[in-house]
């Protein structure tokens, strides 16, 4: 396929620069904080105090790298385990838990939220929150996390609410429902803090809902905007749907968007159009499935869209976490580029000034279209009934985290390889709370044999047919891949780079590694005996650094010994 | 673009072509939801075994014997999800034959999971014979004992057929009989380990992730080896298991077969 290179001279040597500016206004809308509060200012320069994790994705650019190196490529494998956290729940563990001073809060699936001593796992408290039995997540009872402002903690829980916590006694301040479980709708991702406000998108693309990005009062609860992620009549891009399927045309909003301060635009990506997998009754590009869009964090106002799968017949969410990084434009300037690497299997570079695709290429195999014209629109190549379409439901990846190293200038990726489904439209008619698939994702190797899929057990029987997984380095400049670490089973864990050079990711095996970010080389081995599902993270409390990573259905917790 | 055929040291590969696949062994016994429209493997055959021990005796091994349904669509107008069939399957459906239920949750979801993917198992009809004979010929003439296990009796180094009648279709089984090689499921691709002293390990693959494979050696003993130890590490994909019509005739073949279908494990 043809690849779009950036010209060398805009992109020569990627650094990120990290120059927020506070404007004056903002600052005097915020209450007046003590130091030890969490302010804006601080979620701003997340990155200057590196032994924190004060958003999901680590801060606003989401590239979940962190400045601390005391962790190295000599002495990773001296790594030992500090504490350890057991959930009492046995779904599965996706959340990344936020540090704030030597405090740790973390979701334990489903809703329950813990406040723990960072340094040896000893509980402060614990807020127990059962959602309702009306909730009806697709796949999986899941919650990614938490967000934070001032001394205020914000939790999305599954049957649609969002609720405000004192982060100092673990007691709640406000409750405000945001969606209804009844119809299909979920929330799951790690709500984001921008300002004033806290931004919640939902999920249910699988139930015919119409998706929506809303933003609450960090005070009060009181909704602020709300974005329809599929325009409604007489808005543009409403055209892009036929007769009533907007209505039902899915577009959820399932994980947890990033924020450009100079820029001050929040991206978020958008789901699935529904019914998922039979495009036929809903003809058009769908917008804004499947794309990422740019608003503006005041008022939920459009500011651009890029459509990543239009019309969109293989689930291919377009969710994903966008990682944003800045670059030299050769001239003095900088570039403010957008890494995407997309469900659908491509990878993508924007800039997120304006949403204008630069470069990309496909970083799995892939069938379903034969690469990206000059606008990033992909020449579709739909497949004939009864055979295989590359990537499979899942994906090339999913909702789990990338990350983006400043000192490699790599964006790295978990990824599932050659993994397929034979797709099966089928006309569906809607019915408000009713799984709306439109369809099923067949078995390409017929009844009874082993593919991978979302959960993992014991026991991998499959084969080198079924697919498997891999950790990717791609060269933003060029969209190509720079090197790949193979796994056998697929992979569904976070990635976390380090300023030394590491790597830190998992895979369903159980195995927590670490390897070196500039070459792939495997330094560290641990077997946790169950599936990483989350984001391993780090953090540093009495000059330590440590790094945690849930598997299984536990928090594991690791550090360099005493000396 | 061509889709890659990746080759990794960490990845076992195959000797020759993959064939096509039937009904498989093992998967998870994970309690979580998947995504909605698939299907956990554990589940599917969960609901093969209760669909046989409940269900065939009215609707049939092939799900259309009641007249005016058939299982096979997966679509079912008295059910448009699968919480809903749940409840029909629960619940029955009065004044028809179909009568309430007591399963539990779990036997549900194994049970839907299978009705969802019925249509991809091979349900034609096929001749059964005898099932006593099939036993005589099974340790006899057949000469299958000599590498299947059946009740605790038999090595361990092909697949145990204890419950091969509860999970398996007659059309599975009796294409299993007549192409060996042709209808191995990849999961039950024997594999051939070298070590580094030159020892070869060969057997049944029980497990593998990216860094040991586990296996039963052909002297019955469990093996965990670590990848990067072997010289060597290959799934052989033709089947020890000569074809049945090498030995036997049609109607001895058939005889086997009901013989197999009789094998419905412990439960």
């Amino acid at each position: 396929m043809a690849t779009f290179v950036l010209p060398v001279h805009l992109m020569s040597t990627i650094t990120v620069t990290r120059k927020f500016l506070i404007v004056l206004s903002l600052v005097a809308l915020l209450p007046t904080v003590s130091a030890a509060q969490v302010t804006f200012e601080r979620l701003l320069n997340a990155d200057d105090e590196p032994h924190n994790w004060l958003t999901y994705s680590g801060g606003y650019s989401s590239n979940r790298h962190t400045k601390l190196d005391q962790i190295h490529a000599d002495n990773v494998d001296d790594l030992e385990l500090s504490w350890v956290f057991q959930a009492s729940s046995l779904e599965a563990f996706q959340a990344t838990p936020l540090v704030v001073d030597g405090i740790m809060y973390l979701t334990e699936p489903v809703n329950n939220v813990v406040a723990l001593d960072a340094k040896r796992g000893s509980v402060f408290w614990k807020y127990e929150y059962t959602p309702s039995s009306q909730a009806r997540p697709c796949c999986g009872a899941v919650n990614r996390g938490l967000a934070i402002l001032n001394d205020t903690l914000f939790l999305a829980t599954l049957d649609g609410n969002l609720i405000a916590l004192d982060a100092i006694a673990g007691k709640p301040l406000w409750q405000t429902t945001v969606a209804d479980p009844t119809q299909g709708y979920a929330l799951t991702l790690a709500p984001l803090v921008i300002k004033d406000k806290v931004i919640v998108g939902v999920a249910g693309g699988e139930y015919g809902i119409r998706g929506y990005i809303d933003a609450y009062d960090v005070e009060t609860g009181e909704q602020a905007w709300r974005f329809y992620t599929i325009p409604g009549p007489g808005e543009p891009g409403h055209e892009t749907w036929e007769n009533d399927a907007w209505m039902t045309g899915g577009a959820p909003a399932w994980l947890t968007g990033s924020y450009d301060p100079d820029l001050d635009l929040t991206y978020w990506g958008i789901g699935n159009p529904g019914p998922d997998l039979n495009p036929a009754q809903r003809p058009g590009d769908n917008l804004y499935s499947d794309s990422v869009v740019a608003l503006d964090p005041d008022t939920g106002e459009l500011e651009w869209y890029f459509q990543f799968t239009p019309n969109d017949p293989y689930d291919y969410d377009s969710v994903q976490i966008p990682v944003l990084i800045d670059a030299p434009d050769g001239n003095g300037g900088t570039l403010r580029l957008m890494l995407w690497a997309n469900r659908n299997g491509f990878f993508y570079v924007l800039d997120r000034e304006t949403g204008r695709f630069l470069n990309g290429d496909n970083f799995v195999p892939v069938n379903w279209a034969s690469g990206l014209d000059d606008f990033g629109r992909p020449v579709q190549t739909p497949q004939p009934p009864g055979t295989t379409t590359f990537p499979g439901i899942q994906g090339g990846t999913n909702w789990y985290s990338p990350s983006y190293s400043p000192e490699t200038g790599l964006f790295y990726v978990s990824a599932w390889e050659a993994y397929g489904s034979n797709f099966e439209p089928q006309e569906q008619e809607h019915q408000p709370g009713r799984v709306f698939l439109g369809g099923r994702p067949a078995n390409p190797f017929g009844a009874g044999a082993n593919v991978p899929g979302l959960r993992r057990g014991h026991i991998n029987n499959w084969t080198e047919a079924a697919g498997g997984g891999a950790v990717i380095a791609i060269d933003p400049r060029t969209a190509e891949e720079r090197w790949r670490v193979p796994m056998t089973d697929v992979t569904s864990s976070g990635i976390l780079t380090t300023a030394s050079n590491l790597l830190f990711t998992g895979n369903r095996e159980g195995h927590f590694h670490a390897l070196h970010a500039e070459t792939g080389e495997l330094l560290l081995r641990k077997t946790l005996g169950g599936m990483i599902a989350n984001g391993p993270m780090s953090y540093m409390v009495d000059d330590t650094q440590y790094v945690a990573v849930a598997a299984g259905h536990s928090l594991f917790v690791y550090s360099l010994p005493e000396e | 673009m061509p889709i890659l055929n990746q080759t990794s040291p960490f990845r076992l590969s195959a000797l020759v072509a993959i064939p096509a696949l039937l009904v498989g062994l093992g998967g998870s016994g994970a309690s979580a939801q998947d995504h909605v429209g698939q299907y956990e493997q554990a589940d599917v055959e969960f609901g093969v075994r209760l669909y046989n021990a409940n269900c065939v005796r009215c609707h049939s091994e092939t799900g259309d014997a009641v007249a005016g349904v058939d299982l096979r669509t997966g679509t079912y107008s008295r059910a448009d999800s699968d919480a809903a069939l749940m409840a029909l399957i629960r619940r029955g459906i009065p004044d028809t034959a179909m009568p309430p239920n007591d399963f539990s949750r779990a036997e549900l979801t194994g049970l839907v999971a299978y009705l969802r993917t019925m249509r991809d198992f091979d349900l034609r009809g096929v001749t059964l014979g005898d099932e006593t004979r099939g036993h005589t010929l099974f340790t006899g003439k057949g000469a299958c004992s000599s590498c299947h296990r059946v009740s605790g009796q038999g090595p361990r180094t092909a697949p145990d057929l204890s419950d091969i009648g509860a999970i398996r279709t007659a059309a599975n089984l009796h294409q299993s009989l007549l192409d060996p090689s042709g209808s191995m499921l990849p999961v039950n691709r024997p594999v051939r380990a070298v070590l580094s002293d030159g020892t070869v390990l060969t057997g049944p693959r029980l497990n593998e992730d990216t860094y040991t494979i586990q296996l039963i050696d052909q002297s019955e003993r469990l093996r965990s080896l670590e990848k990067s130890d072997l010289r060597e590490l290959v799934a052989v994909t033709t089947s020890p298991m000569p074809p049945a019509t090498d030995v036997l005739d049609e109607q001895e073949v058939a005889d086997v077969l009901a013989y197999l279908l009789s094998l419905k494990g412990l439960n």
